[in-house]
């Protein structure tokens, strides 16, 4: 009988990412929510070198690091695969994944979110630019960027089609509409129609 | 079939360094090409756009970038058995290899450009937070020859490089890192007794000098 925990901090994306994976694959398991500034005594054991979720523990054994797990679930339940058989598209998928999490590329989100006046103008610019990046030369033409299927990178951009619509709202400035973003609008469409994510989104409110 | 793979390199990066030994290690043939860091071919920023960056491998026309990304390309497209295989097949053994390798890039990179690069207050911390995050490293290794276990592997690969530095490390710091450290000191001599890592890595006293150019010009803007 297998013990699968989730430790993960509600509404932290890279959580999310992990929950999802697991979802698609149909493996059950048992989510625990870590308050993120109560570093509980189970965090501090499951990942005592950075103390921060998501932690995935299997059988007792943790494992650190939302990219780490993605690629562990993976292996270990090859079931509704998420990186392609091809060694040069998995190199790719993890390239993105990379460039994604790049704390360069995360922080314009950041400031776009919380910050105010010229800052957040320059960065609502630099999210822009990401966007294109993304939209142009990571989706391209394709359904989702695994693909025909949900992918680990679109898991890790999931975010994007969970949180950003409500991140727009909040700052009150439209930055991914149809007309600017029309593949990656339809990209988070399609994400949040699927069946497992669907019931797996943070609430609006 | 050299011509089907050309690494973009930097004799001094440690990045690079990691990509050569992984290929050495598996006895693959490939052509290096020495790139100017100021003065960056076309080759490698049609390749590598995002960054234009080294390392980059590319196999066939198709670049792949990132030497962690890299490596993991490698003992994919030449899967061997061990111990030529650098990941562990084990999925926990290969994601404890991964979060280690994770690691190095996370701590001992950004610490060890402040320990060789910055000075005062911001030095002091480094060098604190460098050896935790070395000590903490040679908890990982225990008494096993590599990270890896019996094998050299991946682990082993993302970290070695680092050994370079540990000159210019130690005279800017003002630390001894045997001293800390000793089984850590004891792994990075036997790394040094395989071929495929000697051959890849540059003196350290030359590479002291490589960062102090380095660090001299960033303090010159």
């Amino acid at each position: 009988m297998e013990e699968v925990k989730v430790l993960g901090s509600w509404p932290s994306p890279y959580g999310f990412r992990v929950q999802w994976a697991l979802e698609l694959k149909g493996v059950e398991y048992e989510y625990v929510d870590k308050d993120l500034f109560n570093k509980s005594d189970m965090l501090l054991k499951y990942n005592p070198v950075h103390k921060k979720i998501p932690v995935l523990v299997h059988n007792g054994k943790p494992i650190a690091e939302s990219v780490v797990i993605l690629e562990y679930i993976e292996e270990t339940w090859p079931q509704h695969p998420l990186l392609p058989k091809d060694p040069y598209e998995r190199a790719m998928a993890r390239f993105w994944i990379n460039f994604l999490d790049n704390k360069d590329k995360v922080a314009p989100f950041v400031t776009f979110f919380i910050g105010l006046g010229e800052e957040h103008k320059k960065a609502a610019e630099e999210v822009k630019e990401l966007l294109k990046i993304y939209e142009e030369q990571v989706l391209g033409e394709k359904k989702y960027f695994g693909g025909e299927e949900i992918g680990m990178l679109d898991l890790a951009m999931g975010w994007m089609a969970a949180s950003f619509g409500v991140i727009e709202e909040i700052v009150d400035v439209r930055i991914l509409d149809g007309e600017t973003f029309p593949r990656l609008h339809a990209w988070i469409q399609n994400f949040r129609a699927n069946p497992v994510i669907k019931n797996n989104l943070p609430d609006h409110d | 079939m050299a011509d089907e793979l050309v690494l973009l390199d930097f004799w001094h990066s440690p990045f690079a360094m990691r990509v050569r030994i992984a290929l050495a290690e598996k006895g693959i043939e490939y052509e290096s090409r020495e790139e100017d860091l100021s003065n960056k071919s076309s080759l490698l920023l049609k390749m590598n756009p995002v960054y234009k960056q080294i390392p980059v491998l590319i196999h066939r026309g198709r670049p792949v970038c990132e030497s962690l990304i890299i490596v993991e390309y490698i003992d994919e497209v030449w899967p061997h058995k061990s111990p030529l295989r650098l990941l562990p097949s084990s999925p926990y053994d290969k994601a404890n290899a991964m979060f280690w390798a994770d690691y190095v890039d996370k701590k001992i990179y950004p610490s060890g450009k402040l320990v060789w690069g910055a000075t005062g207050e911001v030095q002091e911390a480094a060098k604190k937070e460098m050896i935790e995050n070395l000590k903490e490293l040679e908890g990982e290794l225990g008494d096993k020859p590599y990270f890896g276990g019996e094998s050299f592997g991946f682990t082993d690969v993302a970290l070695i490089p680092f050994y370079t530095w540990f000159y210019a490390l130690e005279t800017c710091g003002d630390f001894s890192i045997i001293e800390e450290c000793p089984k850590l000191v004891a792994w990075t001599k036997r790394c040094m007794q395989r071929e495929s890592v000697s051959n890849s890595l540059p003196d350290q006293y030359k590479v002291y000098c490589f960062l102090l150019e380095l660090k001299n010009k960033f303090e010159a803007k």
